[in-house]
């Protein structure tokens, strides 16, 4: 098997490297496919955000293209009719949830959903479903940053931080359905917990869930 | 929840017995976790840590789990036992609302235990009798068409007997000594 498979993605031809994931062919060669989820370093995908959906030539149905590897002369389209409805829907599910006052927010403007909303033309004030409005208290226990769970969209790049980068084991997620959150043991503040009071939280958050107390300000 | 006195030897000797007679694997968290509950009645903070620590996994996972699934309690059974129904039938009847007269005669939430440990709150889906809606079980008793009048019955019984018990001034083993209930 040669080192390097020609795929197409969107009428363009291009040449990645076997074994890659679709996604992260897509998005090194500058061709945008939504995700929150997705971690490149990852061997099992999460593949539980829903957004980077795409239509492979051969396939019956769209498919996550974080899950997907490569194959040459692979035929991939990233805007089809169907992977725009399963996009929408899956980002309004999300959003239903989320705390969209963007302008108290202090990823505004470097907010992946707004990237998303921005990239696909999708409303981040969605009417489809009933918004839920959750009360949270506000995490402020850590010296440099905070954790507001309003604006979690609970894709794990936190999580993912904390045990493969910064090796703590600090957080996880908890509790199930409508009431899943990003928790530490117990529910305690983060001060309190092991969390080794660094700031990769913070650093990976794709919203303004984690974000610097300095930013904020 | 306060630990009882000499809880915290029983938890800490029932871990190691069970980690001791299972292997220490991420994939054995759940049978572990449902032997430690079936010997304590719940997981209690300090199992979950010391199970955390025998298998290798942060704390924080065990709690997940443990939080996950709906088998798992946080909190020790009570002396009286309280499961309200919420099934399809119960809920349409107002379950909700015999649940929520339970709260605030309680005064704690769904899932939760009295500190005195003399009463626990449950939701449950379905108990089998949905012609009586809304169901409450009371320790083993079924009570049928529970309204929040009713539920006022259940909670002057269940205090009356209680308030019995203190007068024989007969601690059970194991519980709490009769002046510290009050």
């Amino acid at each position: 098997m040669s080192e390097y498979v020609n795929i197409t993605i969107d009428d363009r031809q291009i040449k990645v490297r076997a074994g890659e994931k679709l996604l992260w062919a897509a998005l090194d060669n500058d061709i945008y496919i939504p995700h929150l989820c997705a971690i490149r370093e990852k061997e099992r995908p999460n593949a539980g955000c829903r957004l980077c959906f795409v239509e492979i030539e051969g396939d019956t149905r769209p498919a996550t293209s974080c899950t997907r590897t490569v194959e040459d002369g692979m035929v991939v389209r990233t805007r089809t009719p169907r992977v725009d409805r399963l996009v929408k829907t899956a980002f309004e599910l999300i959003l239903s949830d989320h705390n969209l006052k963007c302008r108290e927010c202090p990823a505004n403007r470097n907010c992946a959903l707004q990237t998303i909303a921005k990239k696909r033309g999708i409303k981040l004030r969605q009417g489809r479903f009933k918004t839920i409005v959750r009360e949270f208290e506000l995490d402020e226990s850590p010296d440099d940053f905070a954790f507001d769970r309003s604006r979690c969209v609970l894709c794990g790049q936190c999580v993912w931080a904390d045990r493969e980068v910064a090796k703590t084991g600090a957080i996880g997620f908890a509790n199930r359905g409508l009431n899943r959150v990003v928790t530490t043991f117990r529910d305690r503040p983060l001060a309190e917990s092991n969390c080794a009071k660094c700031t990769f939280y913070a650093d990976v958050c794709p919203v303004g869930a984690f974000y610097y107390k300095k930013a904020a300000e | 929840m306060q630990l009882l006195e000499g809880e915290k030897e029983l938890i800490l000797a029932c871990v190691d017995e069970v980690l001791s007679n299972n292997s220490k694997n991420r994939e054995n968290l759940i049978p572990i976790l449902q032997k430690v509950q079936v010997r304590l009645g719940y997981l209690p903070p300090l199992a979950m840590e010391k199970i955390a620590e025998g298998i290798k996994v942060p704390p924080a996972d065990v709690y997940g789990l443990a939080t996950f699934y709906n088998q798992f309690r946080l909190n020790p059974p009570g002396k009286h036992q309280v499961k309200v129904c919420l099934g399809t039938a119960c809920y349409m009847a107002g379950g909700d609302i015999t649940l929520e007269s339970f709260e605030r005669r309680m005064k704690i939430k769904e899932s939760e235990t009295s500190p005195d440990r003399l009463y626990s709150l449950e939701r449950v889906a379905c108990v089998g009798c949905c012609t009586m809606a809304p169901v409450v079980v009371v320790d083993e008793e079924v009570e049928g068409k529970v309204t929040p009048t009713r539920v006022d019955g259940i909670m002057l019984a269940l205090n009356e007997e209680n308030d019995k018990s203190n007068l024989e001034q007969e601690p059970e083993q194991g519980r709490m000594d009769s002046d510290e209930l009050k």
